[in-house]
């Protein structure tokens, strides 16, 4: 991953405020769409800040997207507490949460860290079921608010737009230096003298934030917040396949990558019903075969190709 | 998902020979769950009831509203069991297919997520597989919003009346084995039970969660057998309904009271142990005797193919013969009209007469017992019908 540059700040900035008149062009079917391509391009760039220059799969998207619902979910139902708390709330137990699993796993790599951390949002799940169970008991966890579907794709504009703010600033620091040695060969970067570890754990803590954020904000979608639902799996495959889709070499990369997904996604999805899984399939072999580097990789290649001639 | 129901129109223009016109017909949008999680009752639940009301209103020659008939188009999503999709497809039901009426999601959890978007619309929503205690909040905030299943106090309360008139039967003392599916609707039930069942004097001497989808449910049976209690409550869902079944016959429970809550009634219940659960009771409830019961679970067998669930297909089709009177007796497709004469008027259904009162219909079973190969209501609310409770003895054939 190459640092980005001022120009890309800039054109990243003109796309948020453009995006942020969507909901007045668009309600009903459109602006729902538009909600979900900023949910999972807030998710798949934060996963990008980690996974992009780490290159570590990881698959726990869904465990702190599943706790940021569920920490709205149960400080509004059980403790009328208020939806702005238990946001800043879930981004904080996200971030600690993250910062733990990160000590204690990120010397694992390669597979056994892809596996690990498919089998967190399971693990997750339970562990708050089991503490809701015997610890907080509950009426149901209901998330009643006055949001419209416009305010949560504001909401989710804006966390993406901070990802990206994030994101770019960690590319230009060390930190970003460091984390692009460790992705061409962690035992060189260990040998100059990189706290690999350190680095690591502090970008997998801002992954968990957001994703705790991304559901948290989600949360009043829902309205009412089932443990089985928000901790769904298929919600980090969605999240990596979208990266990979868009690639993962520049920041932007999952933008462009979300889109077309889940327009294609849709589409399949209210044509083919049964099909839809397949798509994911389809995505795979696709990014496998014809985009390993997604389609950033691609329009790179033809620009210069382009410039070249 | 996306299939449209033309078998009505067809019969129309074969007997008629008259051309239909889009606008003739009333759209109807389904949306429920056909994959995941929940598939396995809304398939036994809301989808048959869906196809059978749609079919036999078209063999009718459609809906009289306001002196013009007019055909059902039924047009059916899946959503995954997942709300973020259910919510974009009732989005797309609203604005890109135009329905004019909705029938309401299958799930406690879908009918509240999805309450602002169809009220955004105007439809009027009967919930039927919906259950939760914050009713009138709830209506409040979402005046098309009905619900016609109950409370989680009345589920409980049900439970709660039956272990009493045990206990003074002689049957069972004042312990209880109370065990609960760790996830919303279970917790919800166990936390209520503790309350109310403490009320009353009981004292529950095994308390246990396990998590949802657990194959292995052998130590909870076994733990529940070693506390000697007379009585076993299972706050369960359907996959683990079943489990703990089979448990309790290979383990023997010696108990006087076994009660599971979520699929005792399906049929397939019976299905897969036979008379070994004979006198266990479940929620839910209906009356077979019930001519117009025994009429309606006759038509759903003929048409689907299927036997009809003992507790929610009858409200299900109920909810759906309350949107069809309304329709024709609100004389307008007018969402806002029709929603109003739901409120106002009652129905005839094969749940009997029913009204709503703050948006609730008071008339459930919340309690039955399987009684010599039939799940039949033994507690309730405004029903008729309910018969007396037996008390088990064993598992055997």
């Amino acid at each position: 991953m190459n640092p980005a540059t001022v120009q890309e700040l800039i054109w990243a900035g003109v796309l948020v405020a453009l995006a942020a008149f969507w909901p007045m062009m668009s309600n009903g079917y459109w602006l729902g769409i538009g909600v979900d391509v900023m949910m999972y391009t807030a998710l798949a760039t934060s996963w990008m800040l980690f996974s992009g220059p780490t290159h570590y799969i990881s698959l726990a998207s869904a465990a702190f997207f599943g706790v940021g619902g569920f920490v709205v979910g149960s400080g509004m139902s059980d403790y009328d507490a208020s939806f702005w708390s238990m946001l800043a709330l879930s981004a904080v137990i996200g971030g600690v949460l993250a910062a733990l699993i990160g000590l204690a796993t990120l010397r694992l790599s390669g597979v056994y860290f892809v596996i690990f951390t498919l089998g967190l949002a399971e693990m997750i799940r339970n562990l708050v079921s089991w503490v809701q169970n015997n610890f907080l008991g509950s009426r149901g966890l209901y998330v009643l608010t006055e949001f419209t579907d416009a305010h949560l794709y504001w909401m989710l504009l804006l966390t993406a737009g901070c990802v990206y703010l994030l994101g770019w600033i960690i590319s230009r620091s060390r930190l970003g230096f460091a984390l692009r040695i460790i992705g061409g060969d962690e035992t060189v970067a260990r040998h100059v003298g990189i706290n690999t570890a350190m680095a690591k754990v502090i970008l997998f803590t801002t992954t968990g934030v957001f994703g705790a954020i991304v559901g948290a904000i989600i949360a009043p979608r829902w309205s009412y917040i089932e443990p089985n639902q928000v901790f769904s799996p298929q919600l980090s495959f969605f999240v990596v396949i979208m990266a990979l889709l868009g690639g993962s070499g520049r920041l932007w990369g999952p933008v462009v990558g979300v889109i077309p997904f889940l327009l294609i996604w849709n589409w399949v999805d209210s044509n083919f019903p049964n099909q839809s899984i397949l798509v994911l399939g389809v995505a795979f072999l696709v990014i496998v075969y014809f985009l390993p580097h997604g389609f950033v990789g691609r329009i790179e290649q033809l620009r210069a190709r382009a410039r070249g001639r | 998902m996306y299939r449209r129901s033309l078998f009505g129109l067809a019969a129309a223009l074969a007997v008629a020979g008259t051309s239909l016109f889009a606008q003739d017909m009333i759209k109807i949008g389904a949306i429920a769950p056909k994959t995941g999680p929940l598939a396995g009752g809304a398939v036994v639940t809301q989808w048959p009831n869906v196809r059978l009301w749609v079919e036999e209103v078209n063999a009718r020659g459609g809906l009289d509203v306001g002196g013009e008939m007019k055909m059902l188009e039924l047009i059916e999503y899946d959503d995954k069991t997942n709300p973020g999709e259910h919510i974009k497809l009732a989005q797309r039901l609203a604005t890109q297919d135009k329905v004019d009426f909705v029938v309401a999601p299958y799930g406690t959890g879908f009918n509240i997520a999805t309450a602002p978007i169809y009220g955004k619309f105007g439809y009027p929503m009967i919930a039927v597989s919906a259950i939760t205690d914050k009713m009138e909040e709830l209506t409040t905030r979402y005046p098309n919003l009905f619900f016609t299943l109950g409370t989680t106090t009345a589920f409980v309360d049900g439970v709660k009346e039956i272990l009493i008139e045990q206990r003074d039967a002689g049957e069972i003392g004042n312990e209880i084995a109370m065990v609960n599916v760790a996830d919303a609707f279970g917790i919800e039930l166990a936390d209520r039970a503790r309350e109310l069942f403490g009320e009353a004097g009981f004292d529950i001497v095994y308390d246990k969660s396990y998590p949802l989808g657990t194959p292995d449910l052998s130590p909870v049976m076994k733990g529940a057998k070693e506390s000697g209690a007379k009585a076993f409550v299972a706050w369960s869902y359907p996959p683990d309904s079943f489990g703990l079944a089979e448990q309790a016959i290979i383990e023997d429970l010696d108990v006087k009271l076994y009660y599971s809550a979520v699929a005792t009634s399906f049929p397939a219940f019976k299905g897969a142990y036979g008379n070994k659960i004979n006198n266990v009771l479940g929620a839910g409830g209906t009356n077979v005797d019930n001519p117009a019961i025994a009429a309606y679970r006759k038509a759903h067998m003929d048409i689907t193919g299927k036997v009809a669930d003992y507790w929610a297909s009858a409200n299900t089709y109920a909810s759906l013969q309350i949107l069809e009177q309304a329709i024709v007796g609100a004389a307008t497709l007018d969402r806002e009209v029709v929603t109003q004469y739901i409120k106002d008027n009652s129905f005839e259904t094969v749940m009997g007469e029913l009204s709503f009162t703050n948006n609730f219909s008071n008339t459930f079973w919340s309690v039955g017992q399987w009684q010599d190969g039939v799940f039949r209501g033994v507690k309730g609310s405004n029903v008729i019908g309910a018969v007396p409770v037996r008390a088990k003895t064993g598992w055997s054939d």
